[in-house]
């Protein structure tokens, strides 16, 4: 069977905006005429837990639940989080991540240091094309750190071949009034930055 | 172009659509944003959160007879309280018409259970509609108002968290007000549900039973999709993945699920004689398989392959049937398994955690409820003993307690904790139940002024309307003395002092107490934040109690102890607890 769905992955820890996040890329998709379904979790996991949302987009889309090994693209709020998910890409897909770490409570007490710290080697050893984004740090030079999920929607926004027009319109017809400049300035950083 | 709306927006958009009029429900994840979608964005619907789901069903049917259609939701095991009225309610019948939306919880994100409410349209004898993405639920909840209404039923429409939570395009009617409304008249004989006029509602009901299984035949969304591979019967979300796994496949859709369009089925199968398996595909039970094998089919299939347990999805149903024949689904364990999970956390600055952190140190018996506080369970705290279901912390102390009382040998102090949602829910009754009996229960309401796992929901005690104005705010203490507590004390539940004390206070009573732990919920405006608190390292011993409070604001980074300022909300438990003084508030630290 010809696959035709696109396939997006948001991940991280609740409170990132990973919500806000996904409404945003899901307007830009239906504004451009394809059919959109997005699913998340919410409830109890929600606190503090590990949070995602799915984007399926296409001519037609049955599931709303990403199969594992089909995501063209994963967007890791938060390290650890982002590389959780890595077997849910397909083949070419393709990793973008803040590289920051949020370490996970204090569940596990006793040991020293849980939060494992070769991940961006793991990562590099997975054979996926990925992308590390210092987002946290850009978003604290643009003023507020609550604008990470701006910044890497704008660099995975360079993926997704639609007008970046389209994009700053729906970030102002979504955003608050208040944050609107501040997130499409946001969005321009993440649009226009260079990994190399 | 659509827009995108998730399931529960798009019923919320069918019942304005439908020109339902009134709105009842009690919060429960996946179901919540049904009504909070209605109070926000449909002011032509009267809405209101009642105490508990059977409140909820039961004020739905005053409406109903007076001639509004009224739309009730609520999650599964909600299903469950409301279970008393539905029962009758099926028997009674409707004038306006009554919609009662059942959000299950395949794989129990956020749940104690993960039972398949179809039964409960077998059981109560009413009809199911199962939409499988939002536009079907906008459409099935406008046809279950014309359904209930044409049948004299309430209609069950019943949704799974993957349709609640999921976005998809919906393309949005107009509001058409039923014709005909009459208000109420008087009808002895069909709502006086006394035995003489039951027995005759009885037949009614089955005779109404029948006359939809003929409607089900022809219902337009029950609906054949021609293919050329193998047949498939299935409904709700198990259909998408079905379309997605088995793109060549016959499949018959089905959209009412209860009665069962069962000449329909019996065509799409066909000839009796052929051994060609039939595949049924549905999360949870057998509901539609069950029963066309009843009908005397040998050759259907579906739970020996997919099994009973958790939610069937495009991977699953990929694995157990095309694994062979599919390389990469083979593959070895994956080799993120090892990771440290994140499990879900009271939140920095939650005002439950000093009193389970006390109760902890009390090795105190605690029979817990179900919130946030639920989390209370887990460890580090690990203070809570039991969770079944809203309510049962009260009732399960009075149980335990009444046979401690009878053969005196405990020395682990009982505590019952609930939440002032959860406490006015189903937590009076067993406090009553307590102080008539002469049990010493003693109970601690983590009173945070919201209904907050569900995402702060207004509540008999927040003091403010579904529509954001004032209310009459219940008076926790009085309703708890009025019912014969002659102990009742209100204590700041970021002092630990304060918690310790009461509970060895109460502890030591023989009869009937309430603790009202008062603060509000750590997320709400109402919630006061203080200075942050940061650790001296050059002090700290790393002795680690600080982290045995659970809060996610502190962790070990290079070896040592730190506080995340940014999310610290200078509540200060951890100071109370640091024995070496390494724990100080920030100083002009500016919030």
């Amino acid at each position: 069977m010809k696959d035709t769905v696109n396939n997006i992955l948001l991940s991280g820890v609740g409170g990132q905006g990973i919500l806000t996040a996904s409404n945003l890329i899901c307007e830009v998709l239906l504004h451009e005429g394809f059919d959109v379904k997005k699913n998340e979790i919410h409830g109890m996991s929600q606190r503090g837990g590990s949070v995602t949302s799915h984007i399926r987009y296409g001519e037609k889309v049955f599931s709303p639940v990403i199969p594992h090994g089909e995501a063209d693209y994963l967007v890791g709020f938060e390290l650890l989080e982002g590389y959780r998910y890595i077997d849910t890409l397909r083949e070419k897909g393709q990793f973008i991540y803040n590289n920051y770490s949020i370490v996970p409570g204090s569940m596990l007490l006793g040991r020293e240091s849980i939060y494992p710290d070769n991940l961006e080697e793991k990562i590099s050893a997975s054979g996926y094309k990925y992308y590390s984004l210092p987002a946290e740090e850009m978003a604290r030079e643009l003023g507020n750190t609550r604008v990470v999920n701006t910044i890497l929607v704008g660099f995975l926004a360079r993926f997704l071949n639609i007008n970046k027009d389209v994009w700053l319109e729906a970030i102002e017809r979504i955003v608050k009034k208040k944050y609107a400049n501040l997130n499409l300035k946001a969005f321009e950083t993440g649009y226009s930055y260079d990994p190399e | 172009m659509g827009i995108l709306l998730s399931g529960n927006e798009a019923i919320a958009r069918g019942a304005f659509e439908a020109g339902v009029e009134a709105a009842f429900a009690y919060p429960g994840t996946p179901s919540t944003e049904i009504l909070e979608t209605i109070a926000r964005e449909y002011d032509e619907i009267y809405a209101e959160w009642t105490s508990n789901e059977k409140v909820a069903l039961e004020t739905a049917i005053g409406s109903s007879l007076y001639g509004k259609r009224t739309i009730v939701s609520m999650k599964h095991v909600g299903l469950n309280v409301a279970a008393d009225p539905l029962f009758s309610l099926s028997y009674m019948g409707v004038n306006g018409g009554i919609v009662i939306v059942s959000a299950d919880e395949p794989s129990m994100f956020s749940s104690q259970n993960e039972q398949d409410n179809r039964w409960y349209g077998l059981f109560a004898k009413i009809p199911v509609l199962e939409p499988s993405d939002s536009e079907e639920a906008r459409i099935f909840t406008i046809e279950a108002f014309d359904i209930s209404e044409r049948f004299d039923t309430p209609v069950l429409l019943r949704i799974t968290t993957r349709i609640a939570h999921s976005k998809s395009v919906v393309n949005p009617g107009t509001r058409k007000m039923p014709e005909g409304f009459s208000g109420y008249e008087k009808n002895f004989h069909k709502n006086v549900l006394m035995p003489m006029n039951a027995r005759v509602r009885h037949r009614i009901v089955e005779e109404r039973m029948s006359r939809l299984e003929e409607y089900s035949n022809n219902f337009r969304y029950n609906v054949l999709i021609e293919g050329k591979g193998r047949k498939v019967i299935t409904s709700g979300i198990d259909y998408q993945y079905t379309r997605e796994v088995f793109p060549e496949a016959s499949i018959l859709k089905l959209s009412m699920t209860n009665p069962l369009p069962r000449r329909k089925i019996d065509e799409f199968i066909g000839n009796r004689e052929s051994n060609e398996k039939i595949l049924v595909i549905e999360s949870l039970d057998p509901f539609i398989e069950m029963q066309i094998k009843s009908w005397g089919y040998t050759t259907v299939e579906g739970k020996e392959r997919t099994g009973k347990l958790y939610e069937l999805s495009v991977s699953r149903l990929r694995e157990i049937f095309l694994a062979d024949k599919d390389e990469h689904l083979n593959e070895e364990a994956s080799a993120v398994e090892n990771l440290p999970p994140r499990p879900p956390v009271l939140c920095s600055g939650c005002p439950h955690r000093g009193v389970y952190y006390e109760l902890r140190k009390k090795k105190a018996i605690v029979h817990g409820d179900i919130g946030c506080y639920t989390l209370g369970a887990l460890p580090p705290l690990s203070a809570m003993d039991t969770c079944v279901d809203m309510g049962a912390s009260v009732s399960m102390a009075n149980g335990m307690n009444a046979m401690i009382k009878r053969n005196g040998e405990e020395k682990r102090p009982v505590f019952a904790t609930i939440g002032d949602s959860t406490f006015v829910h189903s937590g009076i009754t067993p406090l009553i139940d307590a102080v008539t009996n002469r049990i010493p229960t003693h109970v601690i309401i983590l009173d945070n002024r919201v209904t907050a796992m569900t995402g702060h929901q207004v509540n008999p005690v927040t003091g403010i309307s579904i529509k954001g104005e004032d209310a009459p705010q219940l008076d926790l203490e009085k309703l708890c003395r009025a019912v014969g507590v002659k102990t009742v004390e209100v204590i700041d539940p970021f002092s630990l002092d304060e918690i310790e004390s009461a509970v060895e206070r109460h502890k030591k009573l023989d009869e009937a107490s309430v603790i009202i732990a008062r603060a509000p919920c750590a997320l709400i405006p109402l919630a006061e934040k203080k200075a942050p608190y940061r650790i001296e390292t050059d002090k700290c011993t790393m002795c680690k109690i600080c982290l045995k409070t659970g809060c996610p604001s502190i962790s070990i980074v290079d070896g040592k102890m730190v506080i995340d300022e940014e999310t610290c909300t200078g509540c200060s438990i951890c100071f109370q607890v640091c024995k070496f003084e390494a724990i100080l508030q920030v100083e002009g630290a500016g919030i």
